[in-house]
C-alpha cells in the first residue's frame, strides 16, 4: 500500500459521560495526500470533527479514550508518539483553523503577536517572526498588514479574523491545514472570499487541505474527495463530483435532497386588497449608528415576506421594529389600517397575539426551567380570552402533535430534545396564540439541512392550514428561495431590491442582489466549477 | 462585493481600504482621564457625607473629659479642659470650627496625644499599608501559582490537596488562628515574639495569620477562572499550535484568567487596608485598625475623622486602580 501524508485507519474514540459511553467514532478510516482537498461532510453530532481532534491531540483524555486505530503522518503512527513529538507536529507540520474566529484567537493579545508565537514556537527567532507575520498578514488580504500587527482580535471583522486564523495556521508553512467549518459563521460574500483564499494558498504551498463541513455547497465549491459519515461511521466515500451525482448509501442521498434550493417557485401572487402589514419609512438609530434607513415593506394575508441580507444589513432590527420589540425612531406600521406607533401600550398587548416572533437560537429563546407544557400554555396565561385553562392539556397536546412532536412530550423540559425539536417547540409557542403574522429571524439557520427542510416543510404546512402571513427573516438565499413568496433584499440599513421570489432568483435587477446569488454556493460540485471557470475567465478579462 | 464600475474606482476603492482606521489614542487618554475625574468626584461626594455622618455619630457618644480628666479633677479644670477643645459649643458650631480647619489643610489634633491627628493616622497608616503590601503580594503570587496548577488538572492529587487546603483557609476564624498561632509559636516553641514590632520576626505571625483567609479565598477564585479559561476555544487553539503547556497556562491563560481574580484581590486588600482590626489588636501592632479602635474608645475625634478619611482615600485608589488593571489586562475594556 502506498504511503499517504496523512492516513487515519480504523479510528475509533468514545466519550465516557455519566449518562454513559458515547462512541464518537467507529472504525473511521481515510486518507490525504500532498496538495488534495478532503471533506469530511455531517450534521451536528456524525462524529465529522472527531477525528481531526484525533490528528490534532485535542481529544481530552478522560473522557475520551481511543479504543482502537491508528493516526499515520508519512507512515508513522502518532498515537504512539510522545506527548512531546506530538506538540511538535501541532502547528508545524499540521495547522488547524475552527469555525468561530473571535473566540479563537486569544482576546487579550495583539494578532501579531498571536502569529509570531507560532514561529517562536516552534524555535524561530523572534525578529525573524516578526517579519513572518508582517508578511503573511499582507499575503492574507488583511489592510493595513503594519498597523494590524497591533491590533486585537475584537477590532476586525468577522471575514478578516478567520483570514488571521489562515495567517497563523500558515506560519509554519505546513504539510496539512485542517479547516473545522471555516466559513460556517461568515457570510455568503466573505465565505466565497475565505475559500478562494484557502485554495490559492493552497495552490501556492501545495498542503494538503482537510475540511470539515456540513454544507454540500462548501464540498462542492472546494473538496477533491468527500467522506460522508453519520452517528460516527462513514457511509459513503468517493470523488466529491461522483458522490453528488450518484449517491450509493441512502443517508447520502437524503442529505443531497434536503439541500435548500431546488424546489419550485411559486408563481407571483395577486397583491391587491387590503394588506395584512404595511410599514412605511422606518429609521432606527444605535448610538451614532443608522441602524434603517427609511424602510418599508407589505405583508398580505397568508404571504411569506422573506428579507435577506448579510450581518449588519439591518434584517433582524426591522423584524424587531415592525413588532415594537424595539421601538423604530420614526415610521409607522399599520396592522390592519391601525397604527402601531401610536398605540398605547395596552392596545399593543391586545395585538401582541396576532403578532408572534420564532427566534434563531431555540436553546436561548426556551426558559431551560420551564416543561413544553408551561412553555405553550403561558400563552394563554397572559391571554385569558383564547382558551379555557379546562382545554390547556388538550390543545398543548394538538399543537405538539401538529408541529411533529408527540402528545408525552408535554412533561419535558427543553434540554431534553435535540435542537431541531426544539424549534418545533418555539413555533408550536408562537401557534398558540392563534397569531395573524409569525415573524422568523433565522429561525432555521442553526438547523441541521435534514431538519431545516423538515421546518421549513412544517412552516409550509401551517400557512396553508391557517392562512399564517410569514415575515421571514435569513440570510440564506437557497432556504429562501423554496420558501418565499416575496424577497426583500436589505444592505446597509436600505432595501436595495424587492420582487417576487420568481424575478429576484431568475432575473435579479440589482448588481448586490446578482453579487449574493453568485456567490452562495450550489451543492452541485459541476455547477460550482462552471461558475468557478466564468469566474476566472472574468478575471482574466479585467486587466486587458 | 460591489460590482466593479471601472478600473479607476476600484483602485481608489482598493486605496480606501488600505488606509489605516484612525487611532483614537490621543482620544483614549483624554477619556481615561475623563474616566479618573469622575470617579474622583464621586468619592469626593461620598467622603464629605462620609465626614459629615461620622463627624455627628461620634459627637453623639458623649464628651470625652471624663475620660481624659483624673477622677478627682475640680469642676473648673473639666470645664477648661471643654473650654480648650471647644466641646461646649453647639454642634454645629463645632462642625463649622472642623470644617473651616479642614479647608486650612488642619485636621485637628489628637486629644490623647496632643499632636497633629493626622500626623497620628499617617504613622499608623503606613505601618498597616506594609501590613497589606506584604501579605497580599505573598497571597497573590502563591494562589496564582497553585490555583492555576490545580485548574490545570482538575480533580488530580494537586487539585484535591489545594481545594482541601483553600477551603479550611477561607473558612478559618482569623482571631481563632492567631491566638493558636500565638500559643503554639510564641509561648510554647519561643521562635517567635508574641506581639509589638521592632524585629523582621515580628512581622512573620501577623502576616501569616492574615494571608490564610485571603489566600484560601483566592486560591478558589483563580481555579474556577482558570479551569473555565483552560475550556476555552483560544487554549483550544493554542493547543493546536503547539504551544507549549507552561506558556498555555501561564500566558494564554492566566491573562484571560486574572480579570475576575483582581476584583478579589483589591477586595481583600481593602479589607487590611481598612484596618485588620482583630488581627492587629491581638498581635499589638501598630497600625490603623488598632488606633481606630482605641481613637474610638477614648472618643479623640479628630484621630478617628482624619483616619477614616485616609482609609477612604486608600480605598478609592484601591478601586481606581483595580479598574486600570481591567483595562491593562483586557484591551476590549476601555473607559
Amino acid at each position: 500500500m502506498a504511503e499517504h501524508l496523512l492516513e487515519v485507519r480504523d479510528l475509533s474514540v468514545e466519550f465516557h459521560t455519566a449518562a454513559g459511553t458515547v462512541k464518537a467514532v467507529q472504525n473511521v478510516s481515510w486518507h490525504l495526500d500532498r496538495g488534495e482537498t478532503l471533506a469530511i461532510l455531517g450534521e451536528s453530532g456524525s462524529g465529522k470533527s472527531v477525528s481531526a481532534s484525533a490528528v490534532m491531540n485535542l481529544i481530552d483524555m478522560p473522557p475520551g479514550r481511543i479504543t482502537s486505530g491508528r493516526v499515520l503522518l508519512n507512515g508513522r503512527d502518532m498515537l504512539a508518539m510522545t506527548a512531546e513529538e506530538r506538540r511538535r507536529i501541532n502547528g508545524a507540520r499540521i495547522a488547524m483553523i475552527f469555525q468561530d474566529p473571535l473566540a479563537h484567537l486569544n482576546p487579550v493579545y495583539t494578532v501579531g503577536w498571536q502569529i509570531a508565537e507560532m514561529v517562536t514556537t516552534h524555535g524561530g527567532a523572534a525578529r525573524d517572526a516578526q517579519a513572518r507575520a508582517l508578511e503573511l498578514l499582507g499575503r492574507v488580504g488583511i489592510p493595513d498588514p503594519q498597523a494590524a500587527m497591533g491590533r486585537y482580535p475584537h477590532q476586525f471583522s468577522g471575514g478578516q479574523r478567520q483570514r488571521l486564523m489562515i495567517a497563523m495556521a500558515l506560519a509554519m508553512k505546513p504539510d496539512i491545514l485542517i479547516a473545522d467549518e471555516p466559513t460556517t459563521a461568515l457570510d455568503v460574500t466573505v465565505q466565497a472570499q475565505v475559500l478562494a483564499l484557502l485554495e490559492e494558498l493552497q495552490q501556492e504551498t501545495g498542503m494538503g487541505l482537510l475540511l470539515i463541513t456540513h454544507d454540500l455547497g462548501v464540498v462542492a465549491e472546494i473538496a477533491d474527495r468527500v467522506v460522508v459519515m453519520n452517528n460516527g461511521q462513514i457511509v459513503e466515500t468517493g470523488l466529491a463530483a461522483e458522490v453528488y451525482r450518484n449517491p450509493q448509501h441512502p443517508y447520502t442521498r437524503k442529505l443531497i435532497d434536503a439541500a435548500p434550493g431546488k424546489g419550485q417557485m411559486p408563481q407571483a401572487r395577486d397583491r391587491s386588497g387590503a394588506p395584512l402589514l404595511r410599514a412605511e419609512n422606518l429609521h432606527k438609530h444605535y448610538g451614532a449608528f443608522h441602524a434603517l434607513k427609511g424602510v418599508g415593506l407589505t405583508i398580505m394575508p397568508g404571504e411569506t415576506v422573506a428579507v435577506v441580507g448579510e450581518s449588519g444589513s439591518g434584517k433582524s432590527t426591522l423584524a424587531r421594529a415592525i413588532l415594537r420589540l424595539d421601538d423604530p425612531d420614526s415610521g409607522s406600521i399599520l396592522y390592519r389600517g391601525q397604527d402601531l406607533m401610536t398605540m398605547t401600550p395596552r392596545q399593543i398587548f391586545g395585538l401582541r397575539r396576532d403578532l408572534q416572533m420564532v427566534f434563531q437560537d431555540p436553546t436561548q429563546s426556551l426558559n431551560p426551567r420551564m416543561t413544553v407544557f408551561q412553555l405553550i400554555s403561558e400563552a394563554w396565561v397572559i391571554h385569558r380570552d383564547i382558551l379555557p385553562k379546562a382545554q390547556w392539556k388538550a390543545r398543548v397536546a394538538e399543537l405538539l402533535v401538529k408541529v411533529g412532536l408527540r402528545p408525552e412530550h408535554a412533561a419535558r423540559y427543553p434540554h431534553q430534545f435535540s435542537g431541531g425539536q426544539r424549534q418545533r417547540i418555539a413555533i408550536a409557542r408562537a401557534l398558540a396564540m392563534e397569531p395573524k403574522l409569525i415573524v422568523c429571524d433565522e429561525a432555521v439557520s442553526a438547523l441541521d439541512v435534514s431538519i431545516q427542510a423538515q421546518v421549513i416543510a412544517l412552516l409550509d404546512g401551517l400557512r396553508r392550514e391557517f392562512g399564517l402571513s410569514y415575515l421571514f427573516i435569513a440570510h440564506d438565499l437557497p432556504v429562501v428561495r423554496d420558501f418565499a413568496d416575496r424577497v426583500i433584499v436589505m444592505k446597509s440599513g436600505q432595501i436595495v431590491d424587492e420582487g417576487p421570489v420568481r424575478e429576484i432568483f431568475e432575473a435579479p435587477g440589482h448588481p448586490y442582489t446578482r453579487a449574493l446569488l453568485a456567490a452562495s454556493l450550489d451543492p452541485d460540485p459541476e455547477v460550482q466549477a462552471a461558475r468557478r471557470q466564468a469566474r476566472a475567465s472574468q478575471e482574466e478579462r479585467i486587466p486587458a | 462585493m460591489e460590482a466593479p464600475t471601472g478600473a479607476m474606482q476600484q483602485k481608489k476603492g482598493s486605496r480606501a481600504t488600505a488606509v489605516p482606521p484612525p487611532t483614537p489614542e490621543g482620544e483614549e487618554g483624554g477619556h481615561m482621564k475623563t474616566f479618573i475625574g469622575k470617579r474622583a468626584l464621586a468619592s469626593a461626594i461620598s467622603l464629605v457625607g462620609l465626614v459629615i455622618l461620622v463627624f455627628f455619630l461620634s459627637r453623639l457618644t458623649g464628651d470625652p473629659t471624663n475620660l481624659y480628666l483624673p477622677l478627682d479633677a475640680t469642676t473648673e479644670m473639666r470645664e477648661q479642659f471643654r473650654e480648650l477643645h471647644g466641646f461646649n459649643d453647639p454642634l454645629v458650631v463645632q462642625f463649622g470650627r472642623y470644617v473651616g480647619a479642614l479647608v486650612r489643610g488642619d485636621f485637628g489634633n489628637s486629644i490623647r496625644q496632643a499632636r497633629p491627628a493626622m500626623e497620628v493616622v499617617l504613622e499608623a497608616f503606613t505601618w498597616t499599608l506594609w501590613l497589606a503590601a506584604i501579605t497580599m503580594t505573598l497571597v497573590t503570587a502563591a494562589a496564582i501559582v497553585i490555583g492555576s496548577l490545580a485548574a490545570f488538572k482538575v480533580g488530580g492529587i494537586f487539585d484535591r490537596i489545594a481545594t482541601f487546603f483553600s477551603l479550611i483557609g477561607a473558612s478559618a476564624p482569623d482571631f481563632w488562628l492567631a491566638i493558636v498561632a500565638i500559643v503554639i509559636f510564641a509561648v510554647n516553641l519561643h521562635w517567635l515574639p508574641t506581639s509589638g514590632t521592632g524585629t523582621a520576626l515580628h512581622w512573620v505571625l501577623p502576616v501569616a495569620v492574615l494571608f490564610v483567609r485571603p489566600f484560601g479565598l483566592i486560591l478558589q477564585v483563580v481555579r474556577g477562572s482558570m479551569i473555565s479559561v483552560l475550556g476555552s476555544a483560544y487554549v483550544k487553539t493554542a493547543r493546536a499550535k503547539g504551544v507549549r503547556t507552561r506558556p498555555i497556562i501561564f500566558v494564554h491563560g492566566l491573562r484571560n484568567a486574572m480579570l475576575p481574580v483582581i476584583t478579589v484581590i483589591g477586595d481583600q486588600a481593602a479589607a487590611i487596608l481598612n484596618g485588620a482590626v482583630v488581627i492587629e489588636t491581638i498581635f499589638g501592632f501598630p497600625g490603623i485598625g488598632k488606633l481606630m479602635i482605641d481613637s474610638i474608645l477614648l472618643r479623640d475625634f479628630s484621630v478617628v475623622l482624619a483616619a477614616i478619611m485616609v482609609s477612604a482615600l486608600a480605598i478609592f485608589i484601591m478601586n481606581l486602580l483595580i479598574d486600570l488593571a481591567y483595562a491593562a489586562l483586557d484591551p476590549r475594556i476601555r473607559y
